[in-house]
């Protein structure tokens, strides 16, 4: 049983990767045109003029901001497009009908999310070297961090694909949940910036906690506690995992 | 050994559809299935609950001896399912349609890859093996699923109207290779609103209507059920519209053809004196309909057509 689910694992896997890259033209090539012209526009011609923030240029500060957007958006978009796609067209039932666990069968859609996550990030991350140099003081705190914001997304996307019944569904949560929440998120901003007000609003927001972890990594420097944000990420990604898995346990939006 | 053991198998759906309500079916080792029944009988649900896309509201089910709320994984292993539905990825080649569903069940690429060019030879998709699935037609979509549902050798076959849509001829081939599989060992459980295709390949036939089993039996069991059947007679000289047989219970169709129901107490020597008696010169004989279709419409319309 275990070779069963490993060999439906790497075809599942196999299957969503393919699936990535024959439709790179809507998976990869859109998020980095468009993180290149934040680089270009907000990085280098009014980042110019904004200076230094928080002791690093402007654009230094808002590179790895733009690759966690990268990241969570596009595992996110992967999966919720997938999973509902297949679930649509009922080529989920071929995954369905085989003796794959639930777990192998969330692991393997996930994972596509996971691997497109990664490829836009670092598809990012190589076209802002055309900007500015690339420094990572943390190097095994942003593999990390990419790792768990991948999969807490793909996971999401995942559970947003059961819940959605109709193709609007599945971007009702990018549109105006995920951007707003990334924009807000300090992408583009240190809170220190912020009034106080806002700035204990800001504290509310998820996002924030990824983008300054993310930006920990980079370049050593984060608006909040960067070890309750790792542990928040973890904790959050483990959770999802079992809400989703007990989800498909039930059957809830895909068995009946 | 049962392929299938089902013992109380009830489901009512959120909107208080009761499509089960307590079916009791064995299904043999080896066996070729009939499940029949209208539309909304409950034979879908049947088999989404059998393959695990419906959740039971209660019962068992057994799949060779595993039960699915137990050892539902191991249950699995042994399914090879034919959905009434296209649902496999038409913007795939075939050949990797076939070979992702054989490595859903553990079979690798390499071997998958064999058993699929095989599969292809057999059903007449050799040609087609690496074209885009979208480019099929409807008889090819539908052996392509049974190539898909036969690539990890399965011990069950489950077909829900498999030659729905499909010509004649290519009815025919299927057929055979269906009873082929099936002498190889293969059960075979099959759906079907053709009843001709029921009579002509299963051993065993269950009716379901309103979710209750009404009938199962073996084929030949549940054909001698049937306590008469419509006889069509065309006369050499036609009869008028209103002409009654007495003694018969008969009508003039509207080709002109004299149908007669004949009760099994009733030898057909007796019916053709009867009309030698009145001069009526019958030119040819016919059955109206398959003997399981009359059968099956007076299990499920009621008594008021027995």
């Amino acid at each position: 049983m275990l070779k069963i689910q490993l060999v439906g694992l790497i075809t599942l896997v196999r299957k969503e990767t393919t699936r990535i890259f024959r439709i790179w033209s809507q998976t990869i090539l859109p998020p980095v045109i468009t993180t290149t012209l934040y680089f270009l526009v907000f990085g280098n011609f009014i980042g110019n003029r904004i200076g230094e923030l928080d002791g690093v240029s402007y654009m230094q500060f808002i590179v790895p901001g733009l690759i966690m957007m990268g990241i969570l958006v596009n595992s996110f978009m992967n999966v919720v497009s997938t999973v509902f796609s297949a679930k649509f067209m009922r080529q989920i039932e071929e995954v369905l009908v085989s003796p794959m666990a639930n777990s192998v069968i969330l692991l393997g859609y996930a994972s596509g999310g996971i691997i497109r996550g990664c490829i836009v990030g670092v598809a990012i991350a190589i076209i802002s070297l055309l900007f500015e140099p690339l420094q990572i003081q943390h190097p095994v705190l942003v593999a990390v961090t990419i790792i768990l914001t991948a999969t807490l997304f793909s996971l999401l996307g995942f559970l947003n694909a059961l819940f959605a019944r109709k193709f609007d569904d599945i971007t009702i949560i990018p549109t105006f949940v995920l951007t707003p929440l990334t924009y807000l998120g300090g992408v583009f901003y240190s809170i220190s910036l912020l009034p106080d007000f806002w700035k204990k609003v800001s504290l509310f927001n998820p996002i924030l906690y990824l983008i300054n972890l993310f930006r920990y990594g980079f370049l050593g420097i984060s608006d909040v506690p960067i070890a309750r944000s790792l542990i928040g990420l973890l904790v959050l990604t483990i959770a999802v995992w079992f809400i989703v898995l007990s989800l498909l346990k039930k059957g809830k939006g895909l068995r009946n | 050994m049962l392929a299938i053991e089902i013992e109380n198998l009830k489901k009512t759906y959120k909107g208080g559809l009761n499509a089960l309500k307590g079916i009791n079916l064995t299904v043999p080792d080896g066996g070729f299935f009939g499940l029949l029944g209208p539309n909304g009988a409950g034979k879908s649900t049947t088999i989404g609950i059998i393959c695990s896309l419906i959740q039971k509201t209660s019962g068992t089910c057994n799949i060779f001896g595993h039960n699915i709320d137990t050892e539902l994984e191991e249950a699995k292993r042994h399914l090879g399912v034919v959905p009434q539905e296209f649902n496999f990825n038409i913007f795939e080649k075939c050949i990797q349609t076939v070979i992702n569903q054989a490595g859903y069940y553990g079979v690798p690429a390499h071997i998958a890859e064999k058993r699929a060019n095989q599969l292809f030879k057999d059903l007449g998709l050799w040609e087609k093996r690496n074209t885009i699935a979208h480019a099929l037609s409807g008889g090819m979509k539908r052996r392509l699923m049974i190539a898909r549902a036969l690539v990890h050798q399965p011990r069950l076959l489950i077909l829900d109207e498999p030659t729905a849509g499909v010509d004649i001829s290519l009815r025919r081939h299927m057929w055979e290779f269906l009873e082929q599989q099936n002498r190889n060992g293969l059960t075979i459980i099959l759906t079907t609103h053709y009843l001709e295709e029921a009579e002509q390949l299963c051993k065993n036939i269950a009716i379901i209507d309103k979710g209750n089993i009404i009938e199962n039996d073996s084929t030949p069991e549940l054909l001698k059920k049937l306590k008469s059947e419509t006889v069509c007679l065309t006369p050499e000289t036609p009869l008028p519209n209103n002409f009654q047989l007495d003694g018969f219970k008969s009508r003039i169709a509207s080709d002109g053809d004299l149908e007669v129901e004949l009760s099994s107490d009733i030898s057909i020597t007796e019916l053709l004196a009867t009309l030698n008696a009145l001069g009526i010169v019958v030119s040819r004989m016919s059955n109206k309909a398959n003997r399981l279709e009359e059968l099956f419409l007076r299990l499920v319309e009621g008594p008021s057509n027995a």
